[in-house]
């Protein structure tokens, strides 16, 4: 088997290519449908957040990941070109294990990552696009990012979009007291940021979503209040920050919702904090004298300031990474002999029960004692032979020569011709 | 003369208020940052000593040279920087006004002080001294309320380019404490000028009879005073800040300056009487 991951994230593609590989929720399904059905992928699962778009599957011989996307999302070679990574094997693991540990993130430790992960595999395992090999990938990735989590500081460092966000209404409002945030979808991201707003101070809370429901859900928790969603523009001049999160797929907020919003604000400033892909307010907005739009690589790019301490914690994290990858890697190439091991052991146990069955006959009648003692000896005869071969098998597998000694031991036994039947 | 003396030490305290704010342009201003405060608000203290003790040696209060006000005017500006300072702890005015405080503390210290212990003054004395400690408490909070509409087109620049936490203007004020700087200052402003120019026409009114009006100095400063109300109006009926704002109030700032300078050539307005 072969891990091949192939994506885009917020360092290897800006906003504008993000967009234009975003998968939406309802869309997840189909992706996943459509890539499983490639030629020569076995697994396959599609992880689609803010900040990456990435295609992981299991392969036999490989498969034309490239091809894929550019069919899928419609898009011409060129303009992928660049912008795209490629992991394969041992890559392809560590990839993913420094993703779920929020090591790849754009805010490194932001813990969002891992539920998003978590969320894709969920999603690609009740298709049955997930089972064998990805499903132990996946499920290590999780163990691998609550170790880094649990061992090193790199959590703590709440340096998440939110109080990114949070330091930047600051700069703007100088205090958050009073001020009134805006949600515009209702996401779990756009709920964190908001909770962040709240606790240095934003007073009100207005949430509008296109599921009515969940906007309702979520204005109990923060004793905010709701506005239908069609009426976002006539209430949105009440907020001194608005939050967007929207799957919408074109701009929600252009040039002229912005100079309505001013005048409506007397000319007041206005936060913009769009945390949407494909983005909810549109560049031109930022170009108004008082409002202010910062989307996702924005907020990247003003978190980047990393401390010192924060890279220790990282570099702690990645030998964490490295270790668990080839601990992984060993693990796969045990897995890799199992089916030779019960192979031999199903070939032996065919040949006592045809020995036993031969002479059967000339032994004529037999006390069950007597019975037992046979099927005993035999097993012991065939455990005894077997234990040299079996434990070769297992303790090879990180040996550079393992593949031989495996295919050595498959011609020896004759496992490799067909069973006759 | 002991009031140069006094100005002379202020003048050099101030110098490490122009050094912090010339230092902040290239970058190192650490070391300068603890000593800056300490320094200026010194030199304040021995500035109004020379003040005291020049208008206790002329026998009045009111300056009577163009220098005597121009130590006077820095006075009341460093006065301004620390009010706000208090209320705001901004440093960033400092940026603008120390540099400006010592240009005049150095005009006003490096001509010998020509001694017309008694300036011949036509009007009342009285109303000539609040005609100036008006218009200076104006012109000041004019030029704070231009310095913070400066600084909030920088600021806003800043946020909109999205250079994010670091560099030479990330340590400017919040938006909205810029904005509320500049707004009070302007509202505060307000009245001393009007009053300020009041108080000057009655002066002239009572010297001059009404011709005193086409004088460039007074034309300049109804201009001002004008462009300081659309200012005013502006802002607090439309809420005009950034970029509009900044333009209005380098205009008013530039007519403040030219009014300023007008008494060069002004027929009417001379410190020292013809």
């Amino acid at each position: 088997m072969n891990f091949h991951v192939i994506g885009v994230n917020h360092n290897s593609a800006p906003l504008e290519v993000r967009e234009r590989l975003a998968v939406s929720e309802s869309q997840l399904p189909d992706a996943i449908r459509s890539l499983v059905q490639l030629p020569g992928v076995d697994e396959g699962m599609v992880l689609s957040t803010c900040n990456r778009v990435e295609v992981l599957t299991s392969t036999k011989q490989g498969a034309d990941l490239r091809r894929f996307l550019g069919e899928y999302f419609r898009l011409s070679a060129d303009a992928l070109n660049g912008h795209i990574y490629e992991f394969q094997q041992r890559e392809a693991v560590r990839h993913i294990f420094r993703v779920a540990a929020s090591l790849d993130s754009m805010v490194v430790g932001e813990p969002q990552i891992l539920g998003q992960v978590k969320e894709a595999y969920a999603v690609a395992r009740g298709l049955g696009a997930v089972h064998s090999s990805l499903e132990a990938l996946l499920s290590r990735a999780f163990a691998v990012a609550k170790r880094v989590r649990s061992e090193t500081a790199i959590g703590g460092f709440s340096v998440s979009i939110a109080s990114v966000a949070v330091q930047l209404a600051e700069k703007i409002f100088g205090s958050l007291d009073n001020k009134t945030v805006y949600l515009v979808g209702a996401g779990e991201m756009a709920e964190l940021a908001a909770r962040h707003l709240v606790a240095h101070g934003a007073k009100d809370v207005i949430i509008s979503n296109r599921t009515h429901a969940r906007a309702v859900e979520l204005a109990e928790s923060f004793g905010g209040r709701t506005v239908p969603f069609d009426q976002l523009y006539e209430t949105a001049d009440h907020a001194d920050i608005i939050l967007t999160s929207t799957g919408a797929a074109e701009p929600i907020f252009r040039r002229e919702h912005g100079e309505r919003l001013l005048k409506g604000r007397r000319n007041r400033p206005v936060f913009f904090i769009d945390i949407a892909v494909p983005r909810n307010v549109h560049p031109d907005v930022n170009r108004l004298d008082g409002i202010f739009v910062y989307d996702v690589d924005d907020l990247k790019a003003v978190a980047s300031d990393n401390s010192a301490e924060r890279r220790k914690e990282a570099e702690r994290a990645e030998k964490i990474i490295e270790l668990e990858v080839d601990r992984f890697a060993l693990r796969m190439k045990s897995l890799a002999v199992v089916p030779t091991i019960l192979s031999l052991q199903e070939y032996c146990e065919t040949i006592r029960q045809a020995e036993i069955d031969r002479i059967r006959g000339r032994l004529g009648s037999i006390t069950p004692e007597q019975e037992a003692a046979i099927e005993a000896m035999t097993r012991g005869i065939i455990n005894k032979l077997l234990h040299t071969p079996i434990t070769t098998l297992k303790s090879s597998t990180d040996h550079p020569e393992a593949a031989t000694i495996h295919e050595m031991i498959r011609r020896i036994f004759n496992l490799n011709s067909k069973p006759k039947e | 003369m002991l009031p140069l003396f006094w100005l002379r030490v202020a003048l050099s305290l101030y110098g490490v208020g122009l050094l912090y704010a010339l230092a902040s342009f290239v970058g190192g201003r650490k070391v300068l940052t603890r000593i800056t405060l300490p320094a200026v608000g010194l030199g304040m203290v021995f500035q109004f000593v020379s003040l005291v003790e020049n208008a206790m040696s002329n026998e009045t209060w009111t300056p009577t040279s163009m220098h005597g006000m121009e130590s006077l005017l820095a006075f009341v500006l460093m006065v301004f920087f620390f009010v706000i300072y208090a209320r705001y702890r901004a440093t960033s005015p400092g940026l603008a006004v120390f540099p400006l405080v010592f240009w005049l503390t150095f005009s006003a210290s490096s001509y010998a002080e020509p001694t017309e212990p008694s300036a011949p003054l036509f009007v009342s004395a009285q109303w000539i001294y609040i005609h100036v400690a008006l218009i200076l408490i104006g012109y000041s909070a004019l030029f704070f309320s231009f310095i913070a509409s400066i600084l909030y087109l920088i600021q806003e620049r800043n946020l909109k380019s999205k250079a994010g936490m670091s560099g030479i203007w990330s340590r400017l004020p919040a938006l909205a404490t810029i904005d509320e700087i500049g707004f009070k200052t302007l509202i505060w402003g307000f009245p001393f000028m009007t009053l300020g120019l009041i108080s000057g026409s009655i002066v002239a009114e009572a010297r001059f009879g009404s011709k005193y009006f086409a004088d460039p100095k007074i034309l300049l400063s109804v201009a001002m005073w004008v462009v300081y109300m659309v200012l005013l109006y502006t802002r607090w009926s439309a809420g005009w800040r950034g970029r509009r704002a900044a333009y209005l109030a380098t205009f008013a700032f530039g007519a403040a300056v030219l009014a300023w300078a007008a008494n060069n050539f002004s027929q009417t307005h001379r410190f020292i009487a013809p």
